[in-house]
């Protein structure tokens, strides 16, 4: 009777085994089919790029100003009105957000205030940004009639504050207790433990948050078409509507001119570029950082 | 007496730095939860006219008229679940082979590339995926799938109403896809967290019992990481909701609503994005737009609310 069972045993098990073995088999080829597929539209997004845009990267591109239709335009004026409210939503933003991140690290730890404020930056975070937009049109665009740059710069600096806040408060909660301990023997206040010596020792992490937020701002287009609206007019008067690559290329990419549509390619490999660069070296930043 | 001066002068000094200090870091997180207090505000009182013109009507009417002055949100709501519904179908298994081939399968000198490829294709600004869609995705949807479709399910009875109608190229399905390429990333990102921070002690002791690497993953890894591993779907559906932009270029820009997967059609946001340069300050179809606004802001921050407490629940599970 034994004998019999034992002998019946592996002949089952072997089936099992060949079964699971082919199951392992069947998943592993699919999850690497879709990882395939995954890296297959990354380099189809980058090679259609490279290949549409590269020939209209000239010197009389990024050096003239955009024109009409046929008129031998240029990109100057949305690279310029680009970084200018990049540059200044960056500036707005994030004393905002690092603040609020040593807050939630440093001041809030298990209170509801901070807790409700975490929950909120990090909802903010994968909001729409279109919400965004249409929040500041209604705040700042609409009482005063007119579009604007500085509505821009708002609209993007929101997008910028949820980003610093979680980098912050993440890279100052990997300072180690002792660090604050040691300081605050020496007889420091808290708010110079933290400032000159959290903050410090987590900079690097904090940089590589706000390099971040400038990478995403940067190819941002629904919250500034209803904000600072594009401009195909030299304009550097944060007053007025005020150009910007994003922009430029939804009003170019689906025109019928040739020469536009030429334009939107190389304005969108130029922001991809270096929105994926800008991504490597906080990335690289970061690893550094962790040695 | 110096020594006794500066003691006695350091706790003044102290008193006050301290409180400034924590008073302006708690102010700038105050500033956030402003922030959000005033979008939802904000939004709502843009949105009262139509809601006071055309009540609980405007969210079941699919009529969207700017001649009568009619609107409703039923098409583009329509439009925003069934893109994003597309887009995390095809999606969540996309991402999921990816966090296990970062986890589970890839060597490290290869997870380590792969994962930056990864992200990398989180960062790519959405417009770009809006101009690849249209020059790239739309002409090979409508020269080499849809026809296909069209005659091959387009003629089984039960599913011929959702695949019907003329190739363009454009529309629900095209959306949906090219959502999918996009949120991909962020959950791929979400799981490998997930995966990784589980504690090798469980895998190596299934491992040691035999299991083949899908057995963990089945039995073992995915039980044990549930909770997040919805949460991160969820963060995934919150991002397909609200995305503008790559959506707006392949949509078709039609009020309609149609069974039929290549049909164009609208969502929330692309319907703002598309007809906001149309619409005058003060006017109906302003109001309108901005009521439309508001209800895209309750159905992704309801998600996003719900992916956040669903990692955090999965997060504490696990310590």
């Amino acid at each position: 009777m034994s004998a019999t069972a034992a002998m019946k045993a592996p002949t089952r098990d072997l089936g099992l085994l060949r079964r699971r073995r082919a199951a392992d088999m069947v998943a592993t080829v699919l999850c690497f089919a879709a990882t395939l597929v995954v890296l297959a539209a990354l380099a189809s997004i980058l090679w259609t790029l490279v290949a549409n845009g590269i020939g209209g990267l000239t010197l009389r591109t990024l050096t003239r100003v955009t024109a009409p239709a046929g008129g031998n335009g240029g990109l100057l004026n949305p690279l310029v009105g680009s970084v200018i409210q990049v540059a200044l939503a960056t500036l707005l933003g994030t004393p905002i957000g690092l603040l609020a991140g040593i807050y939630l690290a440093e001041y809030g730890t298990g209170s509801a205030v901070a807790n409700a404020v975490r929950f909120v930056s990090d909802m903010l975070l994968s909001a729409p940004s279109i919400l965004v937009g249409l929040f500041v049109y209604l705040v700042l665009v609409a009482p005063f009639h007119h579009f604007s740059g500085w509505a821009g710069v708002v609209a993007l600096a929101i997008l910028v504050v949820p980003i610093v806040v979680r980098t912050s408060e993440d890279m100052l909660r990997l300072v180690p207790l002792s660090m604050r301990e040691a300081a605050a023997a020496l007889g420091a206040p808290h708010w110079k433990v933290v400032l000159l010596v959290c903050v410090r020792a987590a900079r690097r992490g904090m940089m590589t948050g706000v390099l971040l937020a400038v990478a995403r701002i940067s190819g941002e287009t629904a919250p500034l078409l209803f904000t600072s609206l594009g401009n195909l007019n030299w304009s550097l008067s944060l007053n007025r509507s005020m150009a910007s690559l994003p922009v430029t290329i939804y009003q170019y990419a689906g025109s019928p001119a040739d020469d536009w549509v030429q334009l939107a390619w190389t304005a969108a490999l130029l922001i991809t570029v270096g929105v994926l660069l800008i991504n490597i070296a906080a990335r690289l930043g970061l690893r550094g950082g962790d040695r | 007496m110096t020594t006794d001066a500066s003691l006695a002068g350091a706790p003044t000094g102290r008193s006050w730095g301290d409180p400034a200090f924590a008073g302006i870091v708690r102010a700038c997180g105050l500033v956030v939860l402003l922030l959000i207090g005033g979008i939802i505000a904000v939004m709502l009182a843009g949105g009262r006219q139509a809601f006071s013109t055309f009540g609980w009507g405007f969210l079941s009417s699919s009529a969207w008229n700017p001649v009568l002055d009619h609107y409703g949100a039923l098409t583009a709501v329509f439009g925003t679940v069934v893109t994003a519904a597309i887009g995390l179908v095809v999606a969540v298994p996309l991402a999921f082979g990816v966090a296990f081939c970062l986890t589970e399968m890839a060597p490290a000198w290869l997870s380590g590339p792969l994962g930056i490829a990864v992200e990398l294709l989180a960062a790519v600004p959405s417009i770009i995926f809006g101009m690849w869609g249209f020059f790239v995705i739309v002409p090979v949807m409508a020269h080499d799938i849809q026809p296909p479709l069209i005659h091959t399910l387009g003629h089984v009875r039960l599913l011929h109403p959702f695949f019907s109608g003329a190739p363009f190229g454009t529309g629900l399905l095209t959306a949906g896809l090219i959502l999918a390429v996009m949120v991909t990333p962020f959950i791929a990102a979400v799981m490998r967290d997930v995966f990784n921070s589980m504690p090798p002690v469980l895998k190596e002791s299934a491992y040691g019992l035999g299991s083949t690497r899908w057995d963990v993953m089945r039995q073992v890894v995915l039980p044990w990481s549930r909770t997040a591993v919805i949460g991160g779907i969820m963060l995934g559906l919150g991002r397909a909701l609200g995305e503008t932009m790559a959506v707006t270029f392949v949509i078709g820009n039609t009020n309609r609503i149609s069974a039929s997967l290549f049909s164009p059609g609208n969502t929330i946001a692309s319907l703002i994005a598309l007809e906001f340069p149309e619409s005058p300050a003060g006017s109906l179809k302003l109001s309108a737009l901005l009521a439309l606004g508001f209800i895209l802001m309750v159905i992704s921050f309801v998600t996003l609310a719900c992916s956040r407490l669903l990692l955090r629940a999965g997060r504490t599970a696990r310590h």
